[in-house]
């Protein structure tokens, strides 16, 4: 069964009102890690708007015209990683040779793409719901594009905080985390705007 | 760590198969340093799956499997894959140990696969496991590795659970379908099931442990 839903409502959905960071929490390892400063969020950021676009097409591609006529999906996810696996290599190689200086902020971060659950996410959602082509497509750009916003947003609140009396044991992760809460409330303002499945 | 000498196992003693290392190792896992609370790693299934207690009991039997799984033949091979391609190596084993979790829950508990999603699927880039499997399996002798994932899986099993318990009481009152708040005087804070009360309660557990971890610390000094 596919569904109707244009790729632009996928979208935008995608970004606002079902943001993979705040509603499916996923990316949140490098969410918290990476969300110290903005230059740096925003360049993640970036990075995994890219890389899930295009692994999501790629991963369509493969999935609904060589694994399922083949009768191989029970291989889903270790082909999928595989692929996601070898374009961020691709991609490192290319931020490392275009911009050396995005390639040191971003350091360690590049190659966790790889095993960012965001990306690996986006791939199987897309299976789930049973998107079209198109489809992927849209909800492969909004789930990075929102994820951008996410940690960008992220990145801007923390700046502001590291000036802030934080309690004892409240301090570092456990402060983003409520943060982080205050932020998914705030984008459930969102819901009902436009909603997918 | 105060004490060098670290307590050999009750049954194999310190000349036993893991070295007399294996209670450290589990201590370790469990609370020192507890994958989720105190490392912080995995969050993100941790918080979707821990809305109902359920859900994260399963999460956690599948991750100490995963652990367990992954870490004894990451070790068992350590010596013969090449340090150039051992994350791929990695990745390849974790995704085998997850596949194999997934058809079977497909195979005798469809509505909870239906339920956990994407989640399972998403235990291969838990960094727990490719944590454990990087910085300990390929260091270590199989069944000590074996231990170790073991611990790992139930730190963060217990973990989830803690926070699985919380969400569901405050959310809708119920564990696994029994009522506790069920009174008239009680009214079922449905955010805490949603995304909001996970974040919530994810910070509140860990700065718990840092409360914790802060004793322990003090005590030494």
């Amino acid at each position: 069964m596919m569904n109707e839903t244009s790729a632009l409502v996928i979208l935008v959905a995608a970004v606002f009102t079902n943001n993979i960071l705040l509603t499916n929490f996923l990316g949140m390892c490098s969410f918290i890690a990476c969300s110290g400063q903005i230059g740096t969020a925003l360049g993640l950021g970036t990075a995994v708007t890219f890389v899930m676009t295009l692994t999501t097409m790629l991963n369509f591609v493969i999935y609904h015209f060589v694994l399922v006529p083949l009768g191989l999906d029970h291989l889903t996810y270790i082909v999928f990683i595989a692929v996601i696996a070898a374009f961020v290599q691709f991609v490192e190689m290319f931020v490392e040779r275009f911009s050396p200086k995005l390639y040191f902020a971003l350091g360690i971060f590049l190659p966790l793409i790889t095993v960012n659950c965001a990306i690996l996410g986006a791939s199987l959602f897309m299976i789930i719901r049973n998107y079209t082509f198109m489809q992927s497509v849209g909800f492969g750009l909004g789930a990075g594009l929102g994820w951008a916003v996410a940690i960008v947003l992220m990145a801007g609140l923390r700046q502001k905080m590291s000036y802030s009396d934080v309690p004892g044991p409240f301090q570092g992760v456990p402060i983003a985390m409520i943060v982080t809460g205050v932020l998914a409330m705030a984008f459930m303002g969102f819901a009902g705007m436009v909603s997918i499945q | 760590m105060a004490n060098n000498q670290p307590p050999a196992c009750l049954s194999c003693g310190a000349k036993g198969p893991c070295g007399g290392k294996g209670l450290l190792t589990l201590k370790d896992g469990v609370w020192t340093s507890n994958p989720l609370a105190i490392q912080i790693l995995g969050i993100c299934s941790a918080l979707a799956v821990s809305n109902r207690l359920e859900n994260s009991l399963v999460m956690g039997a599948a991750l100490i499997f995963v652990c367990v799984g992954s870490n004894l033949l990451v070790s068992l091979l350590r010596n013969r894959t090449p340090h150039r391609i051992r994350m791929i190596a990695e990745v390849a084993i974790i995704a085998t140990f997850v596949i194999l979790f997934d058809q079977f829950l497909k195979a005798f508990y469809w509505d909870m696969s239906k339920q956990l999603g994407p989640y399972v699927g998403l235990i291969i880039t838990n960094c727990i496991v490719m944590g454990r499997a990087e910085a300990f399996a390929l260091q270590n002798p199989p069944l000590l590795s074996m231990v170790d994932g073991a611990a790992n899986g139930l730190g963060y099993a217990a973990a989830l659970a803690i926070i699985g318990l919380f969400r569901e009481i405050l959310g809708t009152g119920e564990v696994m379908g029994y009522p506790v708040l069920a009174g008239e005087w009680y009214t079922p804070n449905q955010l805490m099931i949603l995304a909001p009360g996970a974040f919530f309660t994810l910070g509140v557990v860990i700065a718990v442990f840092n409360i914790f971890k802060g004793q322990e610390t003090a005590e030494k000094k």
